[in-house]
C-alpha cells in the first residue's frame, strides 16, 4: 500500500486548507498546554526548583506517544516518514543555543508556547516576556552579521539519531521510551522525597 | 488561590497568601491548592471544596501530567499525519518581527511592503523571512500561533482559571516579576533562534521526530536551566 499520510503532502494540499489545519492544530495545542497548568508560571518554575515535575512529564510523554505513532504508522506503510519535517542538525549551535534558551526560561519561567498560553489566560508577566522575546528576536537579527558564520557551523544535515548511533530505528525508540520511563520514575522519587503533591493535582 | 496579597498595583499579582511557617513558604503555590486536588477531593474534608467547584466558584484543577502529555503527543502527531509538519511558536515571532522591521522602513521611505533597499532584505536572516511582496502574514506556524492563543483562551475560560493577573513566586515583588520576564523573554528569543527553533519546534517535534540536534538542544535546554535557576531561586522559592 502506498503511504496515505502526511495528508497535505501526498494529496497536495493548497494553502488554505493547510493553515486552515495550522490554525486548528494551534487551538488543540494551546488547549492542551493552558490543561496541563503551563499558562502559568508557576508550574514551570516547579521543574527547576523540583515542587512540580509537569514538564518533564508533559514534555516527553508527548513526545513518547508521537515518536511510537510517526515510527509505527510508518512500519505499517501508512506514512511516508521521508515526508515529514526533519529538523537540521547543526550541533554546536544548537547546544549553545539550547544553554542560553534553558537560561532564558529560567529567568522568565515561560518558553514561547507556554508564555502565548499564558497571554492569552491574562498573564501580564507572560504578556511582557513576550515583548522581551520580539525584542530578543530583533536583537538577534541585528547581531545576525557577526553570528552568521556560528550560526552556519557543524552542519550535519538531517541527521537522526539511529543514524549517527548506528542503530536500528526499533533499537533508539526503545531507548527514548525506557529513558522517559526511566526519567519519570525519578521525578516520583524525588517527588517522595521533596514531600510533593501527587501529579495532577496541582490546582491554579 | 483563594486570598491574593494586596500591592499598590491594578493588577494583583497571583501568589498564595503569605504563611507564617517556614515550611509553608517553601513552596510556593502548595498549601492554598491542596484542597482542590482530585486526591484528596474524596478525603472527606474537602466535600466543601467538591460543592465550590461543581458550583463553578474555584479553577478547575490541571489535568494530570501524563494525560496531558498523551494529549500533547496526539497533537503532534495528528499535526504530522495531516500536514507532514510539526508544531512551533517562535517562527511566528521572528516572522512578525521581520515583517514589523521591513513594514517600518519601508513605510518611513513611503514606500510597501515590495520596497528592495530595506535593511530587513539586506539582511539575509530576516530577508529569508519576507520573501512576499505584498503585507500578507500569510504562515503554518503564525496561523498555528493565532490557534494557541484561541485554544489556550477556551481551556482556561471553561475551567475557570482566565484571570487578569501576573503569576510570581510568594517573595518577589511585580517590578521584578515584569523585568525578569522580560529579561527572560529576549535571553530565549536569543537563544531561540540561533538553536533554530525553542520548545516546540525543537524540543517536541524534533525529539519525536529522532533529529540529533533537536536531542542535543533539549538536553542543553535542561542543564541551562537548572545553572541559571540557582540565582534566580529567591523569586520562586
Amino acid at each position: 500500500m502506498e503511504p496515505i499520510a502526511p495528508f497535505a503532502k501526498v494529496a497536495e494540499w493548497g494553502s488554505v486548507p493547510t493553515i486552515a489545519m495550522a490554525a486548528l492544530l494551534g487551538v488543540a495545542f494551546g488547549f492542551v498546554l493552558e490543561r496541563a497548568g503551563f499558562g502559568d508560571a508557576k508550574t514551570l518554575a516547579g521543574q527547576w526548583y523540583g515542587y512540580n515535575f509537569a514538564v518533564l512529564r508533559v514534555m516527553f510523554t508527548a513526545i513518547v506517544v508521537a515518536m511510537l505513532g510517526l515510527f509505527g504508522l510508518g512500519a505499517v506503510g501508512f506514512i511516508d516518514v521521508g515526508r515529514v519535517q526533519l529538523n537540521e542538525t547543526y550541533l554546536v549551535p544548537q547546544i549553545v543555543g539550547g544553554l542560553i534558551f534553558g537560561a532564558g526560561f529560567a529567568i522568565g519561567q515561560y518558553c514561547p508556547g507556554t508564555a502565548v498560553v499564558a497571554c492569552a489566560t491574562g498573564r501580564i508577566d507572560a504578556l511582557t516576556y513576550m515583548g522581551g522575546f520580539f525584542l530578543g528576536v530583533l536583537g538577534f537579527v541585528f547581531a545576525w552579521p557577526a553570528l552568521a558564520g556560528f550560526y552556519e557551523s557543524s552542519g550535519m544535515g538531517r541527521v537522526i539519531l539511529p543514524e549517527t548511533l548506528g542503530l536500528p530505528v526499533g533499537v533508539v525508540v526503545m531507548a527514548v521510551v525506557l529513558l522517559a520511563l526511566g526519567a519519570f520514575a525519578l521525578t516520583h522519587v524525588l517527588d517522595r522525597k521533596l514531600g510533593n503533591k501527587p501529579a495532577g493535582s496541582v490546582t491554579p | 488561590m483563594s486570598d491574593p496579597t494586596p500591592v499598590t498595583s491594578p493588577v494583583t499579582p497571583d501568589v498564595p497568601a503569605p504563611l507564617p511557617a517556614p515550611t509553608a513558604s517553601a513552596e510556593p503555590a502548595s498549601l492554598a491548592d491542596v484542597a482542590t486536588g482530585p486526591e484528596l477531593a474524596s478525603a472527606g474534608a474537602s466535600a466543601e471544596a467538591r460543592r465550590e467547584e461543581a458550583a463553578g466558584e474555584r479553577p478547575a484543577p490541571y489535568w494530570n501530567s501524563y494525560a496531558a502529555g498523551v494529549a500533547l503527543g496526539l497533537v503532534l502527531l495528528a499535526a504530522f499525519v495531516i500536514t507532514g509538519r510539526g508544531l512551533g511558536a517562535s517562527g511566528a515571532v521572528t516572522r512578525l518581527a521581520a515583517h514589523t522591521l521591513q513594514k517600518t522602513e519601508a513605510m518611513a521611505k513611503g514606500g510597501t511592503m515590495a520596497e528592495r533597499d530595506t535593511y530587513a532584505r539586506h539582511n539575509a536572516y530576516t530577508a529569508q523571512y519576507i520573501n512576499d511582496e505584498s503585507d500578507s502574514l500569510d504562515d503554518f506556524l503564525l496561523y498555528m500561533f493565532v490557534g494557541v492563543l484561541v485554544g489556550g483562551f477556551v481551556s482556561a475560560v471553561l475551567a475557570r482559571r482566565a484571570k487578569l493577573t501576573i503569576s510570581m513566586g510568594p517573595h518577589s515583588t511585580v517590578r521584578r516579576r515584569l523585568l525578569l520576564a522580560t529579561v527572560g523573554g529576549f535571553v530565549a528569543a536569543f537563544g531561540a533562534r540561533l538553536a533554530r527553533g525553542c520548545t516546540s519546534g525543537q524540543a517536541l517535534t524534533g525529539g519525536a521526530t529522532l533529529a540529533v540536534g533537536s536531542w542535543a538542544f533539549m538536553f542543553a535546554v535542561f542543564a541551562g536551566g537548572y545553572a541559571l535557576a540557582y540565582f534566580v531561586r529567591k523569586e520562586w522559592l
